[in-house]
């Protein structure tokens, strides 16, 4: 009784504030004050209730704000640490992969004191407990590592949790405060902004490079063959069997073919239902790899868990994912703006998806598809992609303001070659000037690097920087001087109309002719070897064709790269040929962005080497260029056969007549190759010139006439 | 205060039964307790006189129904209470999509439920505004929208007329009770609040407190643990001021201060930290306070002070590149919107804050967000951001106001687009859409090319040749090109009605299949129709009279459409001049160091044009070139200028195409008339696009090693003729 007057008591008082506060507020009615003002200055302090955060939301209620310490992030940046991987512990190859991509990564630290980011060396991707991977005793093996602290700061990888018949969502040891990268999280586990859900890979996916996308024609009407297609298992009983069992209801075996098989595990006979014959005989009918590829879109259900291999295997082969699996956090849905590249069902309206995916216009389906080429490429066909992605994104939130936008991680080239640490405005990039309707600044910065002392007036850098100088387009001439001998007084150079700027190198290495100086404040960079012989024409003309192509190296001479079958290795070419896949960068303009890139993207490990070498620092250059463009670089026309001819004149044609300089340049490439993992050159056959270049018309009319005279 | 402590004594007075048995000492518990409630809601400004309460504005009806005339509800005190709220609510746990069915225009239909007023057994209303004339706003601009629907039946998405915008108005148990009595409730289902100042002190929750089974809730001040990603739409907090005040426009650019802090209720910490900021760096922060020698009213919500400087409010905030927007005990702060609205960029420390709209708005281009515990960095943070960066987000952050918080029909129809947009996801409106200002939106372009691919050269080319009559020279064009190395099918497009083309017997033997389309139509538009013989992407059209291309030429036109097949690759090149003595565009022939076009009389372009061309021309344009008989390669060009933001390649220097003897420049005709045609086809087309999308430039595209000193046997393409 006593109990209840109580609370009654209170309601009544509580009432009473409600009613006062009813009248209150028509009682002042005149008094507009703005909303939300609400005085919090009683209120306790923001801090003590920043740390009450951290208290209270833990575990499943975890987020960066209360769960990641990110003032171990501001000691020496975003580096990420691996635990040393202990004796006789197995571990799955897959995962393996993961430990390499990150310890070959520039974000990997092995000092445990330097991380901001821990990644176990215990193997977590598989935690089927039915499963010949499975890590038994994980929980104590976690607890016992000195530096877990309840799981803070680190991240756990896992592909597969749970098993039959209800394949929960457990990793089966308590995770503590640790970031999950998980396969197959359902938007009710998943922790936003603190987890990162990732893509089922199977074993076989490459650690790196990985295979390009199917797609190689935009083809119109942009239909194919089959409108809808999948093939897989039919589970019989337990989790997951709904929506494949409905799946005969849409399949027309025309344009529409879903085929199901129930022959899968030891004792599928026992459970088979009257439609497994009929169901089994069309599954073998058709082959799986030719459905894929001549499909417009692809179906994606659910499996046993959420997610399934059907999805990158559609991705890759632009074949537009139609994904029937409800509550599946998709992977990198972070980052990933899916209505781009695929189509989200829901498997409670199956019987629509046909008329649906029939509904979709032309235009969409043509951007769905190379959409899905380009994520393909972009953050999923290699292990190394995968992984990296998931630490950039976590970069990205401890780094919040300069973190990637939205239109970084959705347009070529992709998160993963977009720095938002060069910059966080996008027209300071070279990819997205026509995305926002605007255009590069309108001049360049003369790079020359120099390596030999100044001696007389007549040398030829003296020509060049008068030369360059001249251009109309030229905002600065930065001298690298990266010459042993000290620099000369400022008198000695020629009087130019344009700022020149003398750099001292300071360890006088290669690279630092690519240092992304403060001092560039164009778009544009014309970077130049002492030795180019350049016109101002001609200068002049590689740059108008630059503001036409910002994201490619526009060069003057040109390499080539080929196979060479005989040594299954990568040859290097400078003969004349027909196509090139290289433009030299001892004259070639570029953007500003790719130095940056060179420094900070690029691993020491070939930074250094070109270094020792003092060679090939033009190749890896072209390699990284084409890499984050997958075009070929542009050769313009030029009035002598630049270096050829030179030769003999100057001090560093040494270089070029060195035998092993062409050796060496030949390894670069092989070693670049392998880094990349791929490829990256692409060969081109055409060479810009001047609209009115050796036409049979008066010198008089034409532009650029310095670049016909000889 | 006084009526307040009326309205209690008169409360207290139907509970004599009750209060004289407790003992003194819980008595005098109760009363210190509710003392400190009273006094606590007074000191934390909790009075909010927003929204404002409409009762009493006579014009107003919804359903051409008087406010005055809704029915009268009497909740039982029994009557049912919502369960709290499932924060592991998803759409396709919570919500019910078959009632939004499928759906050719893709649009949900939403129900507003009539006006009632609710009160409880002692016919107290449930509200103390009752219907703001905020959510009315709402309401009204819902079904004046094409979302709103009468029919309860047809409904997909249902919306109580229960105004829950401010949670201080409401009696939270009763509000619960009548949305449980609501005839279509069933648990909430598929039923969306509107709530913009949510919880209440001392803890003030993320969330509205009214329990709610199931229903959406779109809530302005979410955090990330109350947000259900996917589920609520995280909404602005209105400012009313935005009615109110219009700001002159202003362009972006540089500001007379810095940062800006204009909130008048920051926590004296956070206060501190900015006096601290302030000392550093001076005269690039303006710190403003409420004025304390104004006397409270309207005209304070004006004002804000600094040091007995009065600043009017917000036209300040016009006057500074940044703008602080700092939590208060809520999340969700009107003083975004009256920042957004000043073109001023908010700098938003409130930690765990769900942004408004975020599902749909990119942030980053409008906006800082610095975690509060960094406030001290703020100044070198925000000097780090690139000037020409800062200047977009000024734009961005107007815009965003203008489209989606000018007003609260801005708020309603922004919200019931996002969920339109997830219940039909492949009908979604795009990231674009959603977030380019209508100023990017008209100088960006998109090109429906955009993967950086270089076909393979095995599928060849289809070569589209149009034809009339002139038979013979058809026939050699033919033969020419079927000497073309990746020539993969000849499709000649008869275009004469009257005359039959020859029997087959007649014709040229070629490699590749030839076929003949006949037209119905003697229409120039009749080349660029999108064939279903055309089997390859790249196609090559061709007048029936460019008898001088040599197969290298063509085979290397091929190639270099490979890499760029996202443009006209073309041989004749021309020019469009702005002619300032006449003030318009001029067509130019000569021989210019220019390019902007390249003429469809010999170009290979991707197949996809066609279909562009036929289908999606803008304005009059194909009707206009057919019936003028001239032009369709000028309109090509401006199509394909204006999706990719790309210039045409002239490939080789190939002047000459007819014949050897003819004059050097030979496109349809070099006479006057002509040339006065063609420029008044490129004012047309400008004025039809509304720009002029053609991009000049100064190179074209010739073999690497053309004209160099090698021998022409080894160059690949070494039959380049020049002229």
């Amino acid at each position: 009784m006593q109990a209840k007057k109580r609370y009654l008591t209170l309601f009544s008082a509580g009432a009473c504030v409600i009613l006062l506060f009813c009248f209150g507020g028509i009682q002042v009615p005149l008094s507009r004050r703005g909303p939300g003002r609400d005085d919090q200055n009683e209120h306790i302090s923001p801090r003590q209730k920043r740390d009450a955060n951290s208290g209270v939301y833990t575990a499943r209620r975890c987020r960066m704000e209360s769960c990641f310490d990110f003032s171990l992030c501001e000691r020496k940046g975003f580096k990420v640490y691996v635990y040393p991987q202990q004796k006789g512990e197995k571990m799955s190859e897959s995962y393996q992969n993961i430990l390499s991509s990150i310890e070959g990564s520039r974000f990997y630290t092995p000092d445990p004191g330097q991380a901001c980011l821990f990644v176990l060396s215990l193997d977590t991707l598989d935690r089927d407990q039915l499963s010949p991977q499975y890590v038994h005793n994980l929980k104590a093996k976690v607890q016992s590592l000195p530096l877990w602290n309840g799981g803070k700061n680190h991240i756990i990888f896992n592909l597969y949790s749970g098993t039959w018949p209800d394949y929960t969502e457990d990793l089966g040891f308590d995770i503590g405060l640790a970031m999950l990268a998980k396969a197959s999280i359902s938007t009710e586990n998943f922790r936003p902004n603190f987890d990162v859900s990732i893509p089922l890979f199977s074993k076989d996916h490459p650690r790196t490079g990985g295979e390009r996308g199917y797609l190689k024609h935009n083809t119109i009407p942009p239909y194919r063959k089959y409108m809808l297609v999948f093939k897989g298992k039919r589970y019989l009983t337990g989790i997951g069997s709904d929506t494949r069992n409905a799946l005969y209801h849409v399949h027309n075996s025309e344009d529409v073919v879903l085929l199901t098989t129930c022959k899968h595990g030891k004792d599928w006979q026992k459970h088979k239902d009257a439609r497994c014959d009929k169901d089994n005989a069309e599954y073998d009918k058709y082959d799986y790899r030719e459905m894929l590829y001549n499909s417009t879109f692809c179906l994606v259900p659910r499996g046993r868990r959420l997610g399934s291999f059907r999805f990158l295997e559609a991705l890759q082969a632009a074949c537009v994912p139609v994904m029937l699996s409800n509550g599946w956090e998709l992977p990198f849905s972070e980052i990933i703006d899916w209505n781009t590249a695929a189509v989200i069902g829901d498997e409670r309206l199956l019987l629509q998806i046909p008329s649906t995916v029939r509904s979709i216009h032309q235009d969409k389906i043509l951007s769905l598809r190379q959409q899905t080429q380009f994520l393909w490429e972009a953050y999923f066909n290699s292990v190394e992609k995968i992984v990296l992605t998931t630490l950039e994104i976590i970069q990205d939130r401890v780094l919040q303001h300069t973190s990637r936008s939205n239109l970084m991680w959705n347009s070529l080239p992709g998160g993963l070659f977009t720095l938002p640490q060069y910059s966080t405005y996008l027209g300071e990039f070279p990819f997205y000037y026509a995305k926002l309707g605007i255009k590069p600044y309108p001049k360049f910065t003369a790079i020359i690097h120099v390596v030999t002392p100044l001696v007389s007036q007549s040398q030829p850098v003296m020509k060049l920087l008068v030369a360059v100088a001249k251009s109309q387009y030229c905002a600065q001439v930065i001298i690298l001087w990266n010459c042993d001998k000290p620099l000369p007084a400022k008198h000695r150079w020629p009087p130019t109309s344009v700022p020149v700027i003398v750099i001292e190198g300071e360890s006088k290495v290669i690279s630092s002719r690519f240092l992304p100086y403060d001092t560039i404040p164009t778009d544009a960079v014309l970077s130049l070897d002492e030795d180019t012989v350049l016109s101002t024409t001609e200068v002049d003309f590689a740059f108008t064709v630059w503001q036409s192509f910002p994201d490619r190296i526009v060069g003057y001479p040109a390499r080539s790269h080929f196979w060479d079958s005989n040594k299954e290795r990568w040859g290097y070419t400078s003969k004349w040929t027909n196509d090139y896949s290289m433009v030299l960068t001892g004259a070639a303009i570029y953007h500003k962005y790719y130095h940056y890139l060179y420094t900070t993207y690029l691993p020491a490990s070939l930074k250094t080497m070109v270094d020792q070498m003092s060679n090939c620092e033009d190749i890896l250059m072209n390699f990284l260029v084409s890499s984050v463009s997958k075009l070929p670089p542009i050769k313009v026309t030029q009035k002598k056969q630049y270096k050829e001819t030179m030769m003999g004149q100057s001090s560093r044609a040494s270089r070029w007549a060195d035998p092993d300089h062409f050796a060496q340049r030949q390894t670069c490439m092989n070693k670049f190759a392998s880094w990349f993992g791929t490829m990256p050159l692409v060969h081109s056959q055409m060479r810009l010139d001047p609209v009115l270049f050796k036409d049979q018309v008066s010198i008089l009319r034409k532009k650029y006439r310095d670049i016909e005279r000889l | 205060l006084v009526s307040g402590m009326y309205a209690s004594g008169k409360y207290s007075s139907r509970g004599p039964a009750l209060i004289p048995r407790m003992k003194t000492k819980h008595r005098i518990y109760y009363i210190t307790l509710f003392s400190v409630v009273l006094l606590g809601l007074i000191a934390t400004g909790m009075f909010q006189f927003w929204p404002h309460s409409i009762e009493s504005a006579a014009d107003w009806t919804l359903d051409k129904r008087s406010v005055h005339d809704a029915p009268v509800v009497r909740l039982p005190v029994s009557s049912p209470i919502p369960e709290r709220g499932d924060l592991s609510c998803r759409m396709h746990t919570c919500f019910d999509v078959y009632r939004c069915g499928y759906n050719p225009k893709n649009r949900i239909k939403v129900y507003i439920y009539p006006l009632q007023k609710f009160v409880d057994e002692l016919g107290v209303p449930i509200s103390s505004t009752g219907l703001s004339r905020e959510y009315n706003d709402l309401l009204s601009a819902i079904s004046d929208s094409d979302f709103y629907t009468d029919d309860v039946t047809r409904a997909c998405l249902f919306i109580p007329s229960v105004d829950v915008l401010n949670q201080n108005s409401l009696r939270i148990r009763e509000t619960a009770q009548a949305l449980a009595m609501l005839p279509r409730w069933d648990k909430g289902m598929n039923h969306l609040l509107f709530n913009m100042l949510p919880g209440g002190p001392p803890d003030y929750n993320t969330a509205l407190d009214v329990p709610r089974d199931r229903a959406l809730l779109a809530g302005g001040g979410f955090s990330t643990w109350t947000y259900r990603q996917g589920y609520d739409v995280s909404i602005p907090v209105y400012s009313p001021l935005s009615a109110d005040v219009e700001l002159p426009q202003r362009q972006p650019g540089p500001r007379r201060y810095f940062i800006l802090s204009s909130q008048t209720a920051i926590h004296r910490e956070y206060r501190a930290e900015l006096e601290r900021l302030k000392e550093e760096n001076g005269e690039a922060l303006l710190l403003l306070d409420k004025c304390s020698n104004l006397s409270q009213g309207a005209a304070s919500a004006r004002k804000r002070c600094y040091k007995g400087q009065v600043y009017d409010y917000p036209q300040i905030l016009q006057e500074s590149s940044f703008c602080v927007v700092l939590r208060g005990a809520r999340l969700g702060q009107a003083a975004l919107s009256d920042v957004l609205q000043a073109g001023c960029v908010p700098v938003i420390l409130a930690d765990s804050y769900i942004l408004p709209f975020s599902e749909v708005l990119d942030w980053k281009r409008a906006s800082v967000v610095i975690p509060e515990e960094k406030l001290s960095e703020m100044y070198t943070i925000l000097k780090s951001i690139p000037h020409r960066q800062v200047e977009e987000m000024q734009r961005q952050a107007h815009w965003f106001w203008e489209a989606y918080f000018s007003s609260m029909k801005a708020i309603g129809l922004t919200t019931l687009q996002i969920i339109n947009d997830r219940i039909y996801p492949y009908a979604a409106r795009t990231y674009e859409q959603w977030n380019n200002p209508p100023v990017v939106k008209w100088s960006s372009v998109n090109s429906p090319l955009f993967l950086p691919l270089i076909p393979p050269r095995a599928p060849g080319f289809t070569a589209v040749v149009l034809t009339y009559d002139r038979v013979e020279s058809l026939f050699r064009v033919i033969t020419e090109i079927s000497k073309v190395p990746s020539l993969a099918k000849l499709l000649v497009v008869w275009n004469n009605q009257n005359k039959s083309p020859p029997e087959e017997s007649l014709w040229p033997k070629v490699g590749v299949p030839l076929k003949v389309v006949r037209t119905k139509e003697n229409k120039l538009s009749n080349r660029f129709f999108p064939y279903d013989e055309i089997e390859t992407e790249a196609v090559l059209a061709i007048d029936d009279d460019i008898i001088m291309l040599t197969s290298d030429e063509l085979q290397f036109g091929y190639e270099v459409w490979r890499e760029f097949p996202d443009r006209l690759v073309g041989y004749p090149g021309r020019l469009h001049l702005w002619d300032h003595e006449m003030g318009k565009w001029k067509y130019e022939s000569e021989w210019t160091n220019e390019v902007s076009m390249v003429l469809t009389g010999a170009a290979f372009y991707h197949k996809y044009f066609n279909y562009l061309y036929t289908y999606k021309m803008p304005g009059d344009i194909k009707n206009w070139v057919d019936a003028h008989m001239n032009c369709e390669d000028i309109a090509m060009n401006f199509l394909v200028a204006n999706i990719t933001g790309k210039a045409p390649i002239k490939v080789t220097p190939r002047k000459k195409f007819k014949c050897p003897e003819c004059t050097a420049i030979d496109g349809l005709s070099l006479d006057q008339t002509h040339m006065v045609e063609r420029s008044e086809c490129i004012n047309k087309f400008a004025s039809v696009f509304g720009t002029m999308p053609l991009k000049v430039v100064e190179h074209r595209a010739d073999p690497v090693l053309y004209k160099d000193d090698f021998p022409e046997k080894l160059k690949s393409f070494p039959n380049i003729g020049s002229l």
